[in-house]
């Protein structure tokens, strides 16, 4: 009727044309990735934007498939299902969609998303056993903390073989006879791993870091004449700068540096590397022994510690923490990140009273 | 192609892997889905290379049909940790929609 409910103006762009197979239409999908695909991935990368940066879930073709093609699983983040896309050129094979909320698949099958219940219902409902003649649906193996192989054949007859974890190795991993060797079976972690997540963890800073730096500005500001702004910028400047780099030394270089910092613990590699950039700063913008002592206190305490902080939020990030060491690591850091928020902010107020000649 | 990873390991002697090596059927399954190489067959029979590598996934005893593996599952990520020490639940990231009524801040990133 209205326009809204016109398929064609929905049809998202990397639908290129359908295929008919069993008088079903099914959607064909492009092996290349656009501009707009690549912007997506981009901004995917930087915000919130991926939170909603989803597909249709459902059953695509790739290439010409016909009743015995593979057929890949996946999630319906639309990052996910871009890389498996791209890496399937010259390949005819079937995708099959996975609901997981938008997310990726790694991150739904610890959430039980990327399950067997959500597969074997997509199964079912894409009446996938009469499209293709075969008994084999390929997971990505990084989907099996969500999917019991054993149960998806007994409730649906198809059999899983667990893919490599990199959508790249899937042509060698058909070659191979859909056999992943042990490097396509393990999962990496290397330099380019984690730079692309440090954009995301260092712009998540930005609404906290903008609170502390108005609560700097009132603290310094704040004369018995009123909020003057040339106190604010005296006194709070070395200070605001000191979080920024707390940031950048917890967000982003603990974490690109994970096999260079000492420590397992990343509460422990986010103090060091907290400790180097401060006392870097320090050396090199403040300096000088005659400084008070109780500004010394304050910002070798304060920032390392906020640095060791948000390194050990990245160990969500990582595909190499385990929750029972988080969970040691937990036990040790929250207390001492809590006696040091608290002896922080008493320090804060002393070194004030102190600019302010009351103490 | 014997090219062999090299990998982060994080805090040793914690992780809550169990084997019981006489329900193991031998079926490959668990090493196939490992994505740490934490498993081996060894005589018809699947054995713990470095448990320290372990990061608890939970895939291998998902997929051991006898239960022949066992671990405390769950995320290795310090917000979800701490997140469900504030609420009193399960550690769940919060960039997941299950929970609709009380995600309120769907901005909130994780994994």
């Amino acid at each position: 009727m209205g326009k809204k409910k016109d398929p064609e103006i929905k049809r998202p762009h990397w639908i290129i044309g359908e295929i008919d197979i069993e008088d079903r239409k099914i959607p064909a999908v492009s092996t290349d990735l656009s501009f707009r695909d690549q912007m997506g991935r981009v901004r995917s990368r930087l915000g919130s934007f991926r939170m909603r940066y989803k597909v249709n879930p459902s059953l695509y073709a790739v290439g010409e498939p016909d009743e015995d093609s593979p057929v890949f699983i996946s999630a319906n983040y639309k990052l996910s299902f871009d890389l498996l896309r791209c890496n399937l050129k010259g390949i005819d094979a079937f995708i099959l969609v996975l609901d997981t909320k938008g997310i990726n698949v790694w991150c739904a099958a610890g959430k039980g998303t990327f399950g067997t219940e959500e597969l074997i219902t997509r199964i079912r409902g894409t009446g996938l056993s009469n499209i293709v003649r075969h008994k084999r649906i390929v997971i990505p193996q990084l989907g099996a903390p969500g999917i019991q192989a054993h149960t998806v054949h007994k409730s649906t007859g198809f059999r899983v073989s667990y893919g490599p974890i990199y959508a790249k190795d899937i042509s060698q991993y058909m070659k191979n006879g859909y056999s992943a060797t042990q490097n396509m079976r393990t999962v990496q972690f290397n330099f380019m791993d984690r730079l692309v997540l440090t954009p995301i963890e260092t712009l998540q800073m930005w609404k906290p870091f903008l609170f502390y730096v108005l609560a700097m500005f009132l603290l310094f500001g704040l004369q018995p004449s009123g909020i003057l702004f040339k106190d604010a910028l005296k006194g709070g400047y070395d200070f605001v700068l000191l979080g920024a780099v707390s940031i950048l030394s917890g967000a982003f270089l603990a974490p690109i540096g994970i096999p260079l910092i000492p420590f397992k613990a990343f509460s422990l590699k986010g103090l060091v590397s907290g400790l180097v950039v401060v006392a870097a700063y320090y050396f090199l913008f403040i300096g000088g022994s005659n400084q008070e002592l109780l500004k010394k206190a304050i910002i070798f305490l304060t920032f390392p510690v906020l640095s060791s902080y948000i390194t050990l939020n990245f160990t969500g990030a990582t595909p190499y923490t385990s929750i029972s060491g988080v969970k040691k690591e937990l036990k040790y850091a929250l207390p001492c990140y809590i006696v040091v928020g608290a002896v922080s902010t008493v320090l804060f107020i002393l070194y004030k009273l102190k600019l302010l000649e009351l103490i | 192609m014997t090219v062999t990873r090299t990998f982060l390991k994080y805090i040793p002697n914690v992780v809550s892997l169990k084997l019981d090596i006489g329900r193991c059927t031998g079926c490959r399954r668990c090493v196939e889905v490992c994505p740490r190489a934490v498993l081996r067959m060894e005589n018809k029979k699947v054995m713990i290379i470095d448990r320290n590598l372990c990061i608890e996934c939970g895939a291998c005893a998902n997929n051991c049909e006898p239960g022949a593996i066992s671990v405390h599952e769950g995320v290795g990520c310090a917000t979800a940790i701490i997140n469900g020490m504030l609420t009193g639940t399960e550690p769940t990231c919060g960039c997941s929609e299950s929970k609709p009524e009380t995600n309120t801040s769907p901005e909130k990133s994780c994994c």
